[in-house]
């Protein structure tokens, strides 16, 4: 009997709190889950709309009621998120893994003491001292370059969301590069190849899994952030002529009018539906960020 | 042959040339980015900007440093008890691999997402206002992933020699972690505790909806179970980065760029001597921990 509560002090209770709180992870991400689909699934479920209209329509005029009866295409917010976050993705990939190739085999030694500290302080930038400065800098800067009476735009979006995203895609590439075999080096030296030979025929095509993980989480981070992208986008609701005219996105509707709706009503399930659209979506980047660990494994 | 030698010898130089271009334009970025933010920070200073009437930040200023603490206080145990858990106990098998994807779909989650389940389960379901407690939960789940996975990868860099020796003169595995194995991985956790700061000071959108975008005090008060104390968490409040969003999208005050701006330059300042402090006291602990 003493030994028994002897060993439940030295192990078992501590043993069963830490598997406790394991499972308030899951518990906690579950309960996240279903409370979005719960709520998400209402603009169907309740007022009767087609994932279709919501998903294919650009008509968003949803009723502020009860009744329902509005219209929810989320059409317009759909093509905004894809279109900034691509654009985004477009810009800030080739700086990355220029960026990442530097740090690894042009100049470990700057990249170390230089650019990895600067990666850590982008980081650190929260989100709306970006949205800010794109909104008092960049904003007037492409009015005034490209002579239109607002700056707020899809390239302007496009941009502070590559600045944000630009570390992330870097310090995954770099992890994927420093994990190349280092054989790979001494065979292509041996053969005589120069640095940039073996960088680009060599070490990219092997990192390449790896790379694209990070090129993913960018993604993933440029679809779910609000507030810099809200500053910047302008909100109009139409879609955009192109990179240089502004829109709107799905965050940057939820964050300006979730506040604005009565709870349980048509506008506000749509605006659920919305969220439970980014949620499906990050678990779709998920899945493509498994797929590629093990093809990158079988790889190798 | 020998003109396709000479040919990729040039290539190598270019792109050489083109790479440290690209790596100092990114230097160069971040320190205009950085100079701008904290120049236009100060040229907005003014007398009395740091009080706590509405004109000053002041209020803010303590919200963010508050509802950071109270987010640690409530994540770091859970954050940290998952990751031993995940580390030392977790067998391979469905559970544990079903953990790390609902660790991998929390760190991926936008934090709008989570501002929302917040508003939907904090406020409205238990019938409160915006209260600064809402806020911390919110940023407590966006802290949980992050947490979890730095404790795991610091128990799990401990060498195992430590604890072969500790579970060899008798102790139990679960000893053998509080005794061992957690004074080993300090410095590293926290690091990342400093690092779960840092993203909580700058968090907004995830208090959009929880925390609330205003703030309503009486310094006179300082009863902390009173609504309008400066102490309670259970108040609407904004941090300074909602703040600046605030003053953004509905301003009232005449000023509100220089506020912003004097706002956003507290934050990074704030957000830099934190980064610098986690790396200088990781240093020292690491130092005193192995012993040098």
């Amino acid at each position: 009997m003493i030994c028994l509560i002897e060993k439940l002090k030295k192990e078992y209770l501590g043993r069963s709190i830490v598997t406790l709180l394991g499972i308030v992870i899951i518990l906690v991400t579950l309960s996240i889950t279903g409370f979005l689909f719960y709520k998400g699934l209402g603009t169907f479920v309740t007022y009767n709309h087609s994932v279709w209209e919501f998903l294919f329509s650009s008509d968003w005029k949803p009723a502020d009621n009860f009744d329902g009866g509005g219209k929810v295409g989320a059409a317009i917010f759909i093509v905004g998120s894809l279109l900034i976050s691509f654009l985004a993705l477009l810009i800030a990939t080739p700086f990355s893994i220029a960026s990442a190739v530097f740090m690894t085999e042009i100049s470990p030694i700057l990249g170390k003491k230089l650019l990895q500290p600067a990666i850590g302080i982008f980081v650190g930038i929260p989100s709306v001292v970006y949205g800010w400065v794109g909104l008092t800098v960049l904003v007037p800067a492409i009015a005034h370059v490209f002579n239109l009476p607002y700056g707020f735009s899809v390239l302007a979006g496009g941009i502070v969301l590559a600045l944000m995203i630009f570390p992330t895609i870097t310090s995954v590439s770099v992890d994927a590069i420093e994990n190349v075999d280092n054989g790979y080096k001494e065979a292509s030296y041996a053969l005589g190849t120069t640095r940039w030979q073996y960088i680009y025929k060599v070490m990219l095509p092997s990192a390449t899994s790896g790379i694209l993980t990070g090129v993913i989480l960018g993604l993933a981070r440029a679809f779910g952030e609000a507030l810099a992208v809200a500053m910047v986008i302008g909100k109009m609701q139409t879609f955009p002529d192109n990179i240089l005219s502004a829109t709107n996105n799905m965050t940057a509707e939820i964050a300006s009018d979730m506040g604005n709706s009565a709870q349980g009503g048509e506008f506000n399930d749509a605006l659920w539906s919305m969220a439970l659209l980014l949620l499906i979506i990050s678990f779709i980047f998920i899945l493509i960020m498994r797929i590629i660990a093990k093809k990158g494994e079988e790889v190798k | 042959m020998k003109s396709e030698h000479k040919n990729a010898i040039v290539a190598d130089k270019i792109a050489t040339v083109i790479l440290y271009c690209i790596a100092g334009f990114f230097l160069l970025l971040l320190a205009g980015f950085t100079a701008y933010i904290i120049v236009k920070g100060i040229m907005a200073y003014q007398p009395g900007i740091f009080s706590f009437e509405r004109t000053g930040i002041g209020v803010e200023l303590f919200n963010t440093v508050y509802l950071v603490l109270i987010s640690l206080i409530i994540s770091v145990p859970i954050g940290v008890g998952a990751g031993i858990y995940m580390a030392e106990y977790a067998k391979a098998g469905k559970v544990t691999n079903y953990l790390r994807i609902c660790i991998e779909t929390l760190s991926s989650l936008p934090s709008i997402v989570i501002g929302l389940f917040g508003y939907l389960v904090f406020i409205y379901m238990t019938g409160s206002k915006y209260n600064l407690f809402a806020g911390a939960l919110a940023v407590s789940i966006l802290s949980l992933p992050l947490l979890t996975t730095v404790t795991e990868d610091a128990i799990r860099a401990v060498p195992s020699i430590y604890k072969e020796g500790s579970l060899a003169v008798g102790a139990t595995h679960w000893q053998t972690i509080v005794q061992i194995c957690l004074p080993v991985a300090t410095p590293r956790i926290i690091t990342g505790v400093i690092l779960a700061a840092g993203r909580g000071f700058g968090e907004a959108a995830a208090l959009l909806y929880t925390a609330g975008m205003s703030s309503n005090v009486n310094l006179n008060i300082w009863n902390p179970f009173d609504p309008m104390s400066l102490l309670c968490p259970f108040r609407p409040g904004d941090t300074l980065a909602l703040h600046i969003w605030a003053l953004k999208t509905e301003s009232m005050t005449p000023n509100a760029d220089q506020i912003a701006n004097f706002s956003a330059a507290v934050l990074l300042v704030l957000i830099f001597a934190f980064s610098l402090g986690s790396r200088l006291l990781g240093a020292r602990l690491d130092r005193k921990m192995s012993g040098k």
